[in-house]
Protein backbone atom coordinates (compact mmCIF):
# COMPACT_ATOMS: atom_id res chain seq x y z
CA UNK A 1 0.00 0.00 0.00
CA UNK A 2 1.59 3.38 -0.94
CA UNK A 3 1.81 6.61 0.72
CA UNK A 4 -1.62 8.14 -0.36
CA UNK A 5 -3.58 4.79 0.06
CA UNK A 6 -2.34 4.78 3.68
CA UNK A 7 -3.24 8.28 4.51
CA UNK A 8 -6.10 8.20 2.63
CA UNK A 9 -7.08 4.80 5.03
CA UNK A 10 -6.10 6.84 7.98
CA UNK A 11 -8.44 10.01 7.48
CA UNK A 12 -11.18 7.31 6.67
CA UNK A 13 -10.66 5.52 9.71
CA UNK A 14 -10.35 8.65 12.28
CA UNK A 15 -13.66 9.86 10.38
CA UNK A 16 -15.41 6.46 11.80
CA UNK A 17 -14.59 7.04 15.29
CA UNK A 18 -15.99 10.61 15.01
CA UNK A 19 -19.16 9.06 13.77
CA UNK A 20 -19.43 6.27 15.59
CA UNK A 21 -19.26 8.75 18.93
CA UNK A 22 -15.89 7.35 20.18
CA UNK A 23 -14.24 10.85 19.54
CA UNK A 24 -15.18 14.36 19.89
CA UNK A 25 -14.26 17.55 18.93
CA UNK A 26 -11.62 17.57 22.17
CA UNK A 27 -9.49 14.82 20.58
CA UNK A 28 -8.83 17.63 17.45
CA UNK A 29 -7.99 19.65 20.01
CA UNK A 30 -4.96 17.72 20.80
CA UNK A 31 -3.99 17.27 17.76
CA UNK A 32 -3.91 20.69 17.05
CA UNK A 33 -1.70 21.09 20.00
CA UNK A 34 1.04 18.78 19.05
CA UNK A 35 3.61 20.06 17.23
CA UNK A 36 7.61 19.93 16.08
CA UNK A 37 8.38 20.19 19.86
CA UNK A 38 6.77 17.71 21.46
CA UNK A 39 5.98 15.72 18.22
CA UNK A 40 4.24 12.71 20.60
CA UNK A 41 2.15 14.45 23.04
CA UNK A 42 -1.31 12.73 21.87
CA UNK A 43 0.30 9.58 22.01
CA UNK A 44 1.82 10.84 25.84
CA UNK A 45 -1.73 12.42 26.97
CA UNK A 46 -3.24 9.07 25.69
CA UNK A 47 -1.04 6.60 27.22
CA UNK A 48 -1.34 8.49 30.60
CA UNK A 49 -5.27 8.30 30.23
CA UNK A 50 -4.71 4.28 29.45
CA UNK A 51 -3.02 3.89 32.77
CA UNK A 52 -4.82 6.48 34.88
CA UNK A 53 -8.47 4.77 33.81
CA UNK A 54 -7.38 1.68 34.88
CA UNK A 55 -6.23 2.86 37.65
CA UNK A 56 -9.77 4.07 38.70
CA UNK A 57 -11.64 1.00 36.98
CA UNK A 58 -9.28 -0.95 39.15
CA UNK A 59 -10.23 1.40 42.44
CA UNK A 60 -14.11 1.52 41.18
CA UNK A 61 -14.44 -2.55 41.00
CA UNK A 62 -12.91 -2.94 44.66
CA UNK A 63 -15.26 -0.21 46.31
CA UNK A 64 -18.10 -1.78 44.90
CA UNK A 65 -16.75 -4.95 46.27
CA UNK A 66 -16.67 -3.62 50.07
CA UNK A 67 -19.52 -4.56 52.41
CA UNK A 68 -20.11 -0.95 52.71
CA UNK A 69 -19.87 0.87 49.76
CA UNK A 70 -18.26 4.38 50.21
CA UNK A 71 -20.86 6.15 47.19
CA UNK A 72 -19.10 9.36 47.96
CA UNK A 73 -15.80 7.63 46.79
CA UNK A 74 -17.41 5.71 43.77
CA UNK A 75 -18.46 9.33 42.72
CA UNK A 76 -15.20 10.66 42.92
CA UNK A 77 -13.48 8.02 41.11
CA UNK A 78 -16.56 8.35 38.62
CA UNK A 79 -16.25 11.52 38.64
CA UNK A 80 -12.21 11.59 37.85
CA UNK A 81 -12.70 9.50 35.06
CA UNK A 82 -15.34 11.67 33.56
CA UNK A 83 -13.17 14.59 33.53
CA UNK A 84 -10.17 12.76 31.97
CA UNK A 85 -11.98 11.05 29.16
CA UNK A 86 -13.62 14.66 28.64
CA UNK A 87 -9.97 16.07 28.36
CA UNK A 88 -9.28 13.63 25.49
CA UNK A 89 -12.16 13.67 23.82
CA UNK A 90 -13.45 10.36 24.49
CA UNK A 91 -16.79 10.84 24.21
CA UNK A 92 -18.59 7.54 24.52
CA UNK A 93 -16.70 6.91 27.70
CA UNK A 94 -17.78 10.43 29.41
CA UNK A 95 -21.45 9.34 28.60
CA UNK A 96 -21.42 6.33 29.99
CA UNK A 97 -19.63 8.67 33.33
CA UNK A 98 -22.14 10.63 33.09
CA UNK A 99 -25.33 7.83 33.80
CA UNK A 100 -22.89 6.33 36.25
CA UNK A 101 -22.96 9.17 38.02
CA UNK A 102 -26.36 9.66 37.63
CA UNK A 103 -27.02 6.30 39.57
CA UNK A 104 -24.48 6.68 42.12
CA UNK A 105 -26.81 9.20 43.93
CA UNK A 106 -29.39 6.21 44.20
CA UNK A 107 -26.94 4.31 46.21
CA UNK A 108 -28.13 1.09 44.32
CA UNK A 109 -25.04 -1.53 44.29
CA UNK A 110 -26.56 -3.77 41.33
CA UNK A 111 -27.56 -0.42 39.47
CA UNK A 112 -23.96 1.02 39.43
CA UNK A 113 -22.12 -2.79 38.53
CA UNK A 114 -24.00 -2.43 35.46
CA UNK A 115 -22.84 1.17 35.06
CA UNK A 116 -19.06 -0.07 35.37
CA UNK A 117 -19.83 -2.70 33.41
CA UNK A 118 -20.92 -0.30 30.86
CA UNK A 119 -18.32 2.23 31.65
CA UNK A 120 -15.61 -1.00 31.40
CA UNK A 121 -16.88 -1.90 27.68
CA UNK A 122 -16.72 1.85 26.20
CA UNK A 123 -13.54 2.63 27.85
CA UNK A 124 -11.70 -1.12 26.31
CA UNK A 125 -13.40 0.01 22.97
CA UNK A 126 -12.12 3.26 23.08
CA UNK A 127 -8.93 1.67 23.72
CA UNK A 128 -8.83 -0.56 21.14
CA UNK A 129 -9.62 2.14 18.90
CA UNK A 130 -6.92 4.58 19.93
CA UNK A 131 -4.25 2.24 19.28
CA UNK A 132 -5.44 1.50 16.01
CA UNK A 133 -5.13 4.40 15.04
CA UNK A 134 -2.31 5.27 16.61
CA UNK A 135 -0.69 2.09 14.62
CA UNK A 136 -1.88 3.52 11.64
CA UNK A 137 -0.38 6.65 12.01
CA UNK A 138 2.55 4.84 12.43
CA UNK A 139 2.41 3.23 9.11
CA UNK A 140 2.14 6.28 7.28
CA UNK A 141 5.07 7.94 9.24
CA UNK A 142 7.60 4.84 8.18
CA UNK A 143 6.02 4.94 4.24
CA UNK A 144 7.33 8.83 4.36
CA UNK A 145 4.03 10.79 4.94
CA UNK A 146 2.84 13.09 6.92
CA UNK A 147 0.05 12.45 8.98
CA UNK A 148 -3.41 13.98 7.56
CA UNK A 149 -5.59 16.84 9.31
CA UNK A 150 -9.19 16.41 10.43
CA UNK A 151 -11.21 19.85 10.58
CA UNK A 152 -13.72 20.13 12.94
CA UNK A 153 -16.59 19.68 10.24
CA UNK A 154 -15.27 16.96 8.59
CA UNK B 1 7.22 36.12 24.91
CA UNK B 2 7.09 32.67 26.13
CA UNK B 3 9.92 30.48 27.00
CA UNK B 4 11.37 27.90 24.78
CA UNK B 5 10.14 24.53 25.70
CA UNK B 6 13.73 23.22 25.86
CA UNK B 7 13.42 25.02 29.43
CA UNK B 8 10.96 23.00 30.59
CA UNK B 9 12.06 20.38 32.60
CA UNK B 10 10.02 17.80 34.02
CA UNK B 11 10.74 17.47 38.01
CA UNK B 12 8.89 14.04 38.42
CA UNK B 13 6.65 11.65 37.55
CA UNK B 14 4.98 8.47 37.96
CA UNK B 15 2.32 5.42 36.88
CA UNK B 16 0.04 6.94 39.93
CA UNK B 17 -2.75 9.27 38.93
CA UNK B 18 -2.55 10.65 42.47
CA UNK B 19 1.18 11.74 42.32
CA UNK B 20 1.36 14.53 39.29
CA UNK B 21 4.21 16.22 37.44
CA UNK B 22 5.82 19.64 38.01
CA UNK B 23 7.13 21.45 34.91
CA UNK B 24 9.37 24.03 35.80
CA UNK B 25 10.20 26.82 33.63
CA UNK B 26 13.90 28.77 34.83
CA UNK B 27 12.31 31.86 33.08
CA UNK B 28 9.59 32.30 35.47
CA UNK B 29 10.04 35.68 37.87
CA UNK B 30 11.96 36.60 35.29
CA UNK B 31 10.69 40.71 34.41
CA UNK B 32 10.05 39.68 30.49
CA UNK B 33 6.40 41.60 31.61
CA UNK B 34 4.72 38.88 29.95
CA UNK B 35 1.92 37.16 31.28
CA UNK B 36 2.80 34.36 33.48
CA UNK B 37 0.51 31.45 34.85
CA UNK B 38 -0.13 29.07 37.10
CA UNK B 39 -1.96 25.51 36.92
CA UNK B 40 -2.97 23.95 39.77
CA UNK B 41 -4.35 20.96 38.81
CA UNK B 42 -3.91 17.06 40.37
CA UNK B 43 -4.66 15.32 36.87
CA UNK B 44 -1.48 14.44 34.88
CA UNK B 45 -3.52 15.00 31.54
CA UNK B 46 -4.96 18.17 32.59
CA UNK B 47 -1.52 19.12 33.58
CA UNK B 48 -0.24 18.50 30.62
CA UNK B 49 -3.16 19.76 28.75
CA UNK B 50 -3.32 22.99 30.23
CA UNK B 51 0.71 23.26 30.02
CA UNK B 52 0.61 22.77 26.39
CA UNK B 53 -2.34 25.00 25.59
CA UNK B 54 -0.53 27.83 27.71
CA UNK B 55 3.18 27.24 25.77
CA UNK B 56 2.01 27.19 22.28
CA UNK B 57 -0.10 30.44 23.18
CA UNK B 58 3.46 31.76 24.72
CA UNK B 59 2.35 32.04 28.05
CA UNK B 60 5.55 30.96 31.08
CA UNK B 61 3.53 28.72 33.28
CA UNK B 62 4.41 26.89 36.02
CA UNK B 63 1.94 23.36 37.26
CA UNK B 64 1.51 22.67 40.37
CA UNK B 65 -0.73 19.44 41.88
CA UNK B 66 -2.81 20.70 44.92
CA UNK B 67 -3.70 24.00 46.33
CA UNK B 68 -1.50 24.02 49.19
CA UNK B 69 1.45 24.01 46.75
CA UNK B 70 -0.65 26.88 44.75
CA UNK B 71 -0.78 28.77 48.19
CA UNK B 72 2.85 27.98 49.20
CA UNK B 73 4.29 29.19 45.70
CA UNK B 74 2.96 32.86 46.48
CA UNK B 75 4.08 32.57 50.17
CA UNK B 76 7.76 32.01 48.83
CA UNK B 77 7.25 35.68 46.55
CA UNK B 78 6.03 33.95 43.03
CA UNK B 79 3.51 35.98 41.36
CA UNK B 80 1.04 35.13 38.57
CA UNK B 81 -1.04 37.28 36.24
CA UNK B 82 -3.31 34.00 36.08
CA UNK B 83 -4.21 30.80 37.85
CA UNK B 84 -6.08 28.13 36.59
CA UNK B 85 -7.13 26.30 39.24
CA UNK B 86 -8.97 23.21 39.63
CA UNK B 87 -11.82 22.35 42.20
CA UNK B 88 -10.97 18.12 43.59
CA UNK B 89 -7.53 18.23 44.81
CA UNK B 90 -5.86 15.98 47.44
CA UNK B 91 -4.17 18.23 50.37
CA UNK B 92 -6.01 21.33 49.79
CA UNK B 93 -9.10 21.96 47.10
CA UNK B 94 -9.66 24.64 44.47
CA UNK B 95 -11.90 26.38 46.93
CA UNK B 96 -9.70 26.49 49.91
CA UNK B 97 -6.89 27.30 48.27
CA UNK B 98 -8.80 30.21 46.18
CA UNK B 99 -10.39 31.49 49.36
CA UNK B 100 -6.51 31.57 51.26
CA UNK B 101 -4.95 33.32 48.26
CA UNK B 102 -7.74 35.96 48.54
CA UNK B 103 -6.91 36.24 52.01
CA UNK B 104 -3.71 36.90 51.34
CA UNK B 105 -4.13 39.45 48.83
CA UNK B 106 -3.95 37.91 45.94
CA UNK B 107 -5.12 39.28 42.99
CA UNK B 108 -4.29 37.48 40.09
CA UNK B 109 -6.98 36.51 38.03
CA UNK B 110 -8.18 33.28 38.90
CA UNK B 111 -10.51 30.86 36.71
CA UNK B 112 -11.85 27.98 37.99
CA UNK B 113 -11.70 24.98 35.39
CA UNK B 114 -13.32 21.79 36.52
CA UNK B 115 -15.63 18.72 35.51
CA UNK B 116 -18.21 20.24 38.04
CA UNK B 117 -21.44 21.06 36.77
CA UNK B 118 -23.32 21.48 39.97
CA UNK B 119 -24.79 24.81 39.93
CA UNK B 120 -23.92 25.10 44.28
CA UNK B 121 -20.41 24.25 43.93
CA UNK B 122 -19.79 26.93 41.50
CA UNK B 123 -21.79 29.40 43.39
CA UNK B 124 -19.15 27.89 45.96
CA UNK B 125 -16.34 28.51 43.99
CA UNK B 126 -17.19 32.15 42.95
CA UNK B 127 -17.97 33.40 46.89
CA UNK B 128 -14.31 31.72 47.22
CA UNK B 129 -13.01 34.45 45.22
CA UNK B 130 -12.67 32.65 41.23
CA UNK B 131 -13.10 35.50 38.48
CA UNK B 132 -15.24 33.25 36.24
CA UNK B 133 -15.50 29.71 35.67
CA UNK B 134 -14.68 27.69 33.33
CA UNK B 135 -16.30 23.38 32.27
CA UNK B 136 -13.48 21.17 31.03
CA UNK B 137 -12.17 20.62 28.96
CA UNK B 138 -10.21 24.05 28.85
CA UNK B 139 -9.63 24.92 25.05
CA UNK B 140 -7.54 27.27 22.89
CA UNK B 141 -10.68 29.52 22.49
CA UNK B 142 -11.57 29.61 26.25
CA UNK B 143 -7.92 29.97 26.91
CA UNK B 144 -8.07 33.02 24.56
CA UNK B 145 -10.68 34.77 25.62
CA UNK B 146 -9.18 34.16 29.49
CA UNK B 147 -6.15 36.02 28.26
CA UNK B 148 -8.04 38.53 26.27
CA UNK B 149 -9.72 40.06 29.11
CA UNK B 150 -6.09 39.88 31.54
CA UNK B 151 -4.65 42.16 28.81
CA UNK B 152 -7.70 44.91 28.33
CA UNK B 153 -7.66 44.87 32.34
CA UNK B 154 -3.95 46.26 31.79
Amino acid sequence: MDVVQLQSRLSEYLKSLFNDGTLDGQFLQLQQLQDESNPDFVVEVVTLFFSDSEKLLDDLSSSLEQPNVDFRKVDAYVHQLKGSSSSIGAQRVKNACIAFRGLCEEQSIPACLRCLQLVKQEYLYAKNKLETLFKLEKQVVAAGGSIPSLDAGS
Amino acid sequence: MGIDAGMWKLAGSSSSSSTCRRFHASSLGGSSGEVKALVVDDSRINQMLHHKLLDNLGVENLVVCNGKEAVDIHVSGKQFDLILMDIDMPVMNGIEATRKLRDMGIRSVITGISSHTLDHVKQEFIAAGIDEYHEKPLTSAKLLSILNKIKHKD
